[in-house]
């Protein structure tokens, strides 16, 4: 299996994409937003890796380094990702105060019965 | 001495254009009280559109600007770079918030509670960092940094609106949003293994030796699906009307004249700059793709706007299609298209922008916006009730106003290309539009308001309010009349980025 991590990120993406899509609770979708996330961050952190490298620090002995750049930015995706869940959540908080629930389908029917 | 000074301050331009709204945020926050932290973003607002101006001029006077952030040379350093099209989109983006501010003052105060106020300038201050940054950066993944900075005040921002369906808008513009964003993320990851470099002119030179391969042509995809879902275009369009309906009438205002045209840049800039017009237009045909989506999206769109009830989701409708004329004009791919396209990014941001702050009017005084609402108002409220009209005639496309313009160079585009079908279809779908907002001027000037009923007591908007409108219907009938800086520009960004893929 030589490709065996973009495999994973593929299976990853297909899942969190599907819990997005799938679910009517907002803490759900939130989770599934979460895993579709990681798995962006692991198909950056595979591109950084070079078979038979190792961490880049220059030592003796070792000639071949990984990527250490796919890894950085991946950092600032991971605190954008932290940053979107907290809000994410948040909001949650607030719809629940402001109908009682975090289910989708009844947020709607609420709002069609105050109209 | 102070020309020296002068001189170091023009060199550092586009460093301060970033870095001066994102200073204003937390300077908002410490303010502690939502007047002072108004007046700190409304300063720091209009000394971003100035240093727009700059740079425009600069651009215009001696070509493009290359800035190297913190001395690190490109490729491996951000590089900031400034051409026709993203100086034009940094004056569409800071003279629209500049304006929107002003308006802002007394509508916050009414839609807005106090203890929020001062955090509401602060997401807009990074609101406006984020767009003004997208829009500036020379650097792929720096697009997707600023867009979250961007995307997540946006939602903060919607969800202030005063109604609690607000959250539920904020929350599924957030995921898709976010959806959108982190497609984007794969995009520019995958162009990075493929060519390890993400500046974009460095990855312009680095794409074709290995376009032929499945990883550009997945990037290629999930680049389109991404930037897709941020510019709103048909299928990816439904977390819009909600977000602009829900979200306080400043906000509206603003992002509806700013944060869709950022995103149609990003369109422009990653297709003709980075994979390169001959590439994406030429061998892929990404044209086959976008003009149907296009055209879907204005007939559709238009459509739905007749048959809305609030008058806010009419016109959150109405800038679906209008993304799709700007997407038809880029999807002509010659340069009276793009031209068009260019053109109508700036014309509608002025207009929409102006017919959002009018509703903006009409909700201060009458407390809501649904057709009824408006009753009679046209005598009750002549200026505000004026300026909807005007940029109402603009929006259908009415010569002397700005919304002639961008149709005449789309209609002017496709006659250009033969393609007779679609210069009548144009004239046709704007005839929808003026079915839209015929409604709101028949009930505004041709109905009487019921007694008793708020519109029936309703007095002219505040002048603070005034103001701003009147900027913006102003200027869309100057600019209507006086196309040469507005088509001379977009005609010049056009020809660069049809160059710039040969």
């Amino acid at each position: 299996m030589v490709h065996f991590n973009y495999w994973v990120v593929i299976v990853l993406i297909m899942t969190g994409l599907y819990v997005v899509m799938a679910q009517t609770n907002l803490v759900k979708k939130v989770l599934g937003l979460n895993i579709f996330q990681v798995a962006v961050f692991i198909l950056y952190i595979s591109v950084g890796k070079l078979a038979g490298g190792t961490a880049p620090i220059l030592a003796a002995g070792f000639d071949r380094y990984a990527n250490p750049l796919p890894h950085v930015l991946i950092l600032t995706a991971i605190v954008v990702g932290v940053a979107t869940t907290a809000l994410a959540l948040a909001l949650v908080i607030r719809i629940d105060k402001a109908y009682g629930t975090i289910d989708e389908m009844e947020i709607e029917e609420l709002d069609k019965e105050q109209e | 001495m102070s020309g020296s000074v002068a001189a170091d301050l023009l060199a550092q331009l586009a460093a301060i254009q970033v870095i001066l709204p994102l200073l204003a945020a937390p300077v908002c926050v410490l303010t502690g009280r939502g007047g002072r932290a108004w007046a700190v973003a409304l300063v720091v607002s209009w000394c971003a559109f100035l240093t727009a101006w700059g740079l425009l001029s600069q651009v215009l006077d001696q070509g493009v600007i290359r800035y190297e952030l913190g001395g690190w040379a490109a490729p491996w350093g951000i590089e900031y770079r400034i051409d026709e099209i993203n100086s034009f989109v940094l004056l569409i983006v800071s003279g629209v918030s500049s304006l929107a501010l002003i308006f802002a003052r007394t509508s916050v105060a009414r839609e807005v509670p106090e203890e929020k106020r001062s955090l509401f300038y602060c997401a807009w201050m990074l609101c406006l960092t984020g767009l003004l940054g997208i829009t500036i950066t020379g650097d792929a993944f720096n697009v997707f940094v600023f867009l979250e900075i961007s995307s997540l005040s946006t939602y903060v921002l919607v969800s202030l609106g005063s109604h609690r369906r607000a959250l539920v808008s904020a929350f599924r513009y957030l995921v898709l949003g976010t959806v959108g964003a982190t497609f984007i993320l794969i995009g520019v990851g995958l162009l990075y293994a493929m060519t390890g470099t993400l500046n974009m002119v460095d990855l312009a030179e680095r794409i074709p030796p290995v376009s032929q391969t499945r990883t550009v042509y997945a990037a290629f995809a999930f680049l389109a699906v991404g930037i897709g879902l941020k510019m709103a275009l048909f299928p990816f369009h439904a977390w819009l009307p909600g977000a602009y309906a829900e979200a306080p009438s400043a906000v509206t205002a603003f992002i509806a004249g700013a944060s869709t045209k950022v995103a149609v840049y990003v369109l422009l800039r990653f297709y003709f700059t980075v994979f390169g017009a001959s590439f994406a237009f030429g061998e892929l045909r990404f044209e086959l793709f976008l003009m149907p989506l296009a055209l879907i999206c204005i007939l559709i769109m238009s459509l739905i706007a007749v048959y809305q009830n609030d008058i806010k989701r009419t016109l959150a409708y109405s800038s679906l299609a209008q993304i799709g004329y700007m997407v038809l004009g880029i999807s002509l791919v010659s340069v009276a298209g793009l031209t068009g396209g260019i053109v109508h990014l700036f014309n509608h941001a002025l207009m929409k922008s102006a017919l959002f702050m009018s509703l903006g009017c009409v909700f201060y005084r009458v407390g809501s916006i649904s057709l009824a609402s408006l009753e009679g108002l046209g005598r009750r409220m002549p200026w505000t009730l004026g300026a909807f009209v005007v940029g109402a005639l603009s929006l259908v496309g009415v010569p002397m106003t700005v919304g002639f313009v961008s149709k005449w160079y789309l209609i002017f585009a496709a006659i250009d290309r033969g393609w007779w079908p679609l210069a009548v279809f144009v004239v046709l779908t704007s005839l929808i539009a003026l079915a839209y907002v015929w409604r709101v001027v028949e009930v505004a000037y041709f109905r009487t308001a019921r007694e008793g009923s708020a519109q029936a007591e309703a007095v002219e908007a505040p002048v603070l309010m005034l103001v701003p409108l009147w900027m913006l219907v102003a200027a869309s009938v100057y600019f209507g009349l006086d196309t040469s800086l507005t088509v001379g520009v977009a005609e010049r960004a056009a020809e660069t980025l049809l160059g710039s893929g040969r």
